[in-house]
């Protein structure tokens, strides 16, 4: 068991994880749930998502409009979200008041109305949210990356779904959807804050006890992405006087050995990422890629991005051309600086800083009781707590040859996908 | 249990310890000689601090062709000193986990570090250094001015970032908030190294800076360590304030769209001139907005445009609350060939505020939220220091939050319907839409 952590599972299968801080009289409470776009088929692609939208029109003991209000009248703050292999829902209360929260929580695991009305009413919302989303050139450059990289597996699709899909899905599909991943035995209740573990083991028994478990959501075979043969690229062209770049590289699940030396990686190359919800990060201008690219004078900007997953997605660059400069300008300055990193290994000196960087975002992150419960939830979800609190250990003993053989591994050209937005100029008109 | 407590009508207002919340026995204050307010607050609950505060200078007063320059001149302190280039700055920054940014608003710069305690003293060296001796290298000043026409040219084609200039520009008019902070393209690519090196000279000073330490340090120790490196700075010829012209009215709705060719959603401003933060009315106007445009899901214009009518992603209203009269507004994002109904069913919903008022149960529940968000707001450095630099900035004394509960629960229906009449008329308001127009993208 790890230190200050209960982590129990219930009679029907709801694994439950509860730490105690009491820095502020607040308790937050988050109930995850093993499903995202990972677990969805072309057709309904974008249904978790729609489905956590849903999971806010109430229930019969919770009507709609009553909760939002509830919450909010106490301090609260809550939210939901949903990622390629997760949906996540969660509550941050005066500590007097969580009650509330697990209520509502227990109830909506199972109770869910999914009003036909209120349904074509979200589905509306969600098409206005892609819409804004689209407006975002990174959006559309980032989507076509993404889906030029997976051509087998789920990942293929961004979490919103494709809009044809948005315009089609029946309420009958979400409710499908929703009971078949909606269950105790396919969810995590993570709580960390302001309360004693004995009672809040005791309410959450009462309160969430009883759901019958579902029938084990049948894991339908997820497809294994094939090895990419070559480099792909991708153009999109769209409005604007900018170009962008993103570059995504296949990469292993999170908790492959080579992840940690990813993340060393990822600091020297493109700057510290904060994994956090909350708490901040670091810029990153003594990063390899901003010397070269933004001090070179191809780019305004440059950043890297790592994500753990539970199977193998990307490490993606993603860089802002400047407007006097052309995409291949910036692509030639970003694969020369890859060549001299793979000529040239990292330093002992930038391995070191990354491990203080590491050091100081989790100091950063463990001042809000929201990302302490996030974090007991979040790693459940491709591993497990011990990956979060064995994190900082494995990172410390990394050597710059560790970092060099991932570099070579998978920096390499065959690996990955190259996209370009290409701007067509037009200006906005009065 | 269930919807019979959540229908429970007239629950008491939240009650809270209020010795917890930043108050005059746990904020160590000093004034130094120069006029540099410093503020610090213990918390060892992590190891880490934050170090935050504001100068009096920003874009106020910058003519239109200048526009652009108080942020550039932000953004460029940190680009070389008298003893350290621009690498050794961020080397010394990065190094450390540690982060320090500088930026320029209308009426202040500000600037906000981050680092593990023990690293504090680098920190405030840094902060001092970058603020007293920058150099203003000319190519990183070259350099860095073509990343901001990078980031401007993005704004120019950001639907809510277009939506928001001409908003400002209607509404403002001749006035100083019309003009944005981090300037044109026009503007921007006209300053120079040797215009920033003048305005720094002339504008930067100690007289009314404020900053905040909160972190695991002692507060003693730490306000000594900001009276160390700041305490012997002086500026005789730091320019007193500029006063505000009185804001233009309006005689009408004045409306304009801008079309961005190949976007898919439409977003758009609507409001008028609200109440600074010196406004008596301030807290009134601000427990209004949220009954308005935020409580809940965005409150009842969330109910309206989003729940209702399924319209928007998001809507939702906002009161800036500077020094000076910001406007008090209200945003969408919108499939383009819904803009005028959004806009309808905005104004009718804030004609019925106006018109109607609140009812007792808005107000409690709107007096509750506020109360009790207090230790959620106040559970991070971040969020204690900027309560601190809050109370400091707006002359709210050290005891503010610790009155706010009383504050709160003092706001009377009467006093919301007063001030939204004052502020709001849905037949006096700027729009600014901006997307792909009416054919769609």
């Amino acid at each position: 068991m790890s230190t200050g952590v209960l982590r129990t599972r219930l009679r029907n299968g709801l694994e439950v994880r509860l730490k105690e801080i009491h820095t502020a009289p607040l308790i937050s409470a988050w109930v995850w749930y093993r499903v995202g776009s990972r677990n969805e088929r072309p057709g309904i692609t974008g249904a978790s998502h729609l489905v956590e939208h849903m999971q806010f029109k109430g229930t019969p003991k919770f009507p709609a409009g009553l909760l939002d209000k509830a919450i909010s009248r106490d301090g609260g703050y809550w939210n939901a979200m949903t990622w390629l292999d997760w949906t996540a829902y969660f509550e941050t209360m005066p500590a007097g008041s969580i009650d509330l929260g697990l209520r509502l929580e227990a109830d909506r695991m199972v109770h869910s109305l999914f009003k036909a009305e209120e349904f074509e009413s979200e589905r509306t919302v969600v098409i206005s949210e892609r819409q804004g989303s689209e407006n975002e050139p990174t959006f559309r450059l980032a989507e076509e990356v993404q889906a030029t990289a997976f051509r087998v597996h789920p990942y293929h699709h961004e979490v919103i779904g494709h809009m044809a899909d948005l315009e089609t899905v029946t309420r009958d599909d979400l409710v499908q959807h929703y009971r078949s991943h909606y269950v105790p035995n396919n969810a995590v209740l993570a709580i960390a804050g302001d309360f004693r573990t004995g009672p809040m083991l005791a309410r959450i028994r009462d309160l969430f006890g009883a759901i019958p478990p579902g029938r084990k959501a049948r894991e339908t075979a997820i497809p294994a992405e094939p090895e990419q043969r070559g480099e792909k690229r991708v153009v999109v062209e769209g409005p604007g006087e900018t170009p962008f770049l993103d570059i995504g590289y296949h990469v292993p699940a999170a908790t492959s050995d080579d992840f940690f030396l990813l993340s060393v990686l990822d600091s020297a190359l493109a700057g510290a990422s904060s994994l956090n919800l909350f708490g901040g990060g670091i810029s990153n201008k003594t990063s390899r890629l901003y010397r070269a690219m933004v001090g070179g004078e191809v780019a305004a900007s440059v950043g890297g991005g790592l994500a753990a997953t539970i199977d193998p997605y990307m490490y993606s660059i993603q860089a802002t051309v400047r407007s006097d400069r052309t995409p291949e300008q910036a692509l030639q300055a970003y694969d020369d600086e890859i060549a001299r990193l793979l000529d040239h290994p990292v330093s002992a000196d930038e391995v070191a800083k990354a491990i203080k960087q590491a050091r100081a975002l989790f100091a950063y992150g463990s001042e809000s009781i929201t990302n302490q419960a996030f974090w007991l939830g979040y790693s459940e979800m491709f591993a497990d707590y011990a990956w979060f609190e064995t994190y900082l250990d494995r990172i410390a003993v990394i050597t710059p040859e560790q970092v060099h053989a991932v570099a070579v591994k998978y920096l390499a050209p065959a690996n990955r996908v190259v996209g370009i937005y290409r701007p067509n100029g037009e200006r906005g008109l009065d | 249990m269930g919807s019979a407590a959540l229908t429970e009508r007239r629950r008491p207002l939240p009650v809270l310890d209020v010795r917890s919340l930043p108050g005059p026995e746990t904020i160590e204050r000093r004034v130094l000689a120069n006029g540099v307010v410093a503020l610090a607050r213990e918390n060892f609950s992590s190891p880490s601090v934050i170090l935050s505060g504001s100068l009096a200078v920003g874009a106020l007063g910058e003519p239109r062709p200048r526009a652009g320059l108080a942020d550039l001149t932000a953004s460029a302190l940190m680009r070389g000193t008298v003893s350290r280039p621009f690498e050794r700055i961020y080397e010394t920054i990065e190094s450390l986990g540690a982060s320090l940014s500088i930026g320029a608003g209308t009426h202040s710069t500000s600037f906000r570090g981050k680092s593990l305690a023990e690293d504090l003293p680098v920190l405030l060296d840094l902060i001092n250094e970058v603020l007293r001796y920058p150099t203003f290298p000319k190519a990183q000043v070259d350099r860095l001015r073509a990343e901001k026409l990078t980031s401007l040219t993005i704004r120019d084609q950001d639907t809510g970032s277009v939506s928001q200039l001409a908003f400002d520009e209607l509404l403002y008019q001749d006035h100083p908030y019309a003009l944005p902070s981090d300037g044109y393209r026009e503007t921007v690519s006209e300053l120079t190294e040797a215009d920033v090196q003048a305005f720094h000279r002339r504008a930067f000073g100690p007289r009314d800076m404020l900053v905040a330490v909160v972190g695991a340090v002692r507060a003693t120790e730490a306000l000594d360590a900001v009276e160390a490196v700041l305490g012997n700075w002086r500026n005789a010829d730091q320019p007193q304030p500029v006063g505000l012209p009185p804001v233009p009215g309006l005689s009408g709705i004045v409306r304009r769209d801008q079309v961005l060719p190949g976007k898919s959603q439409s977003d758009l401003v609507i409001g008028s001139v609200g109440p600074g933060r010196f406004d008596p009315d301030y807290l009134v106007a601000a427990l209004a907005n949220s009954i308005l445009g935020r409580f809940g899901l965005m409150g009842r214009l969330g109910d309206v445009v989003r729940e209702d009518a399924g319209l928007a992603y998001s809507v939702a209203s906002s009161l800036t609350g500077g020094p000076g009269p910001g406007p008090w507004l209200v945003m969408a994002g919108v499939a383009p060939g819904n803009v005028d109904r959004a806009l309808d069913l905005i104004r009718t919903e804030i004609g019925r505020f106006v018109k109607g008022g609140v009812t007792p149960q808005e107000l409690s529940d709107n007096q509750a939220n506020f109360i009790g968000r207090l230790p959620l707001q106040m559970e991070s450095n971040e969020g204690v220091a900027g309560a601190l630099v809050n109370m400091e900035r707006f002359r709210l004394g050290l005891d503010y939050y610790q009155r706010y509960p009383g504050l709160v629960a003092s706001v009377t229906r009467e006093q919301i319907r007063d001030t939204s009449r004052r502020f709001l008329d849905p037949d006096l308001m700027a729009i600014a839409v901006a997307g792909p127009g009416a054919a769609g993208g």
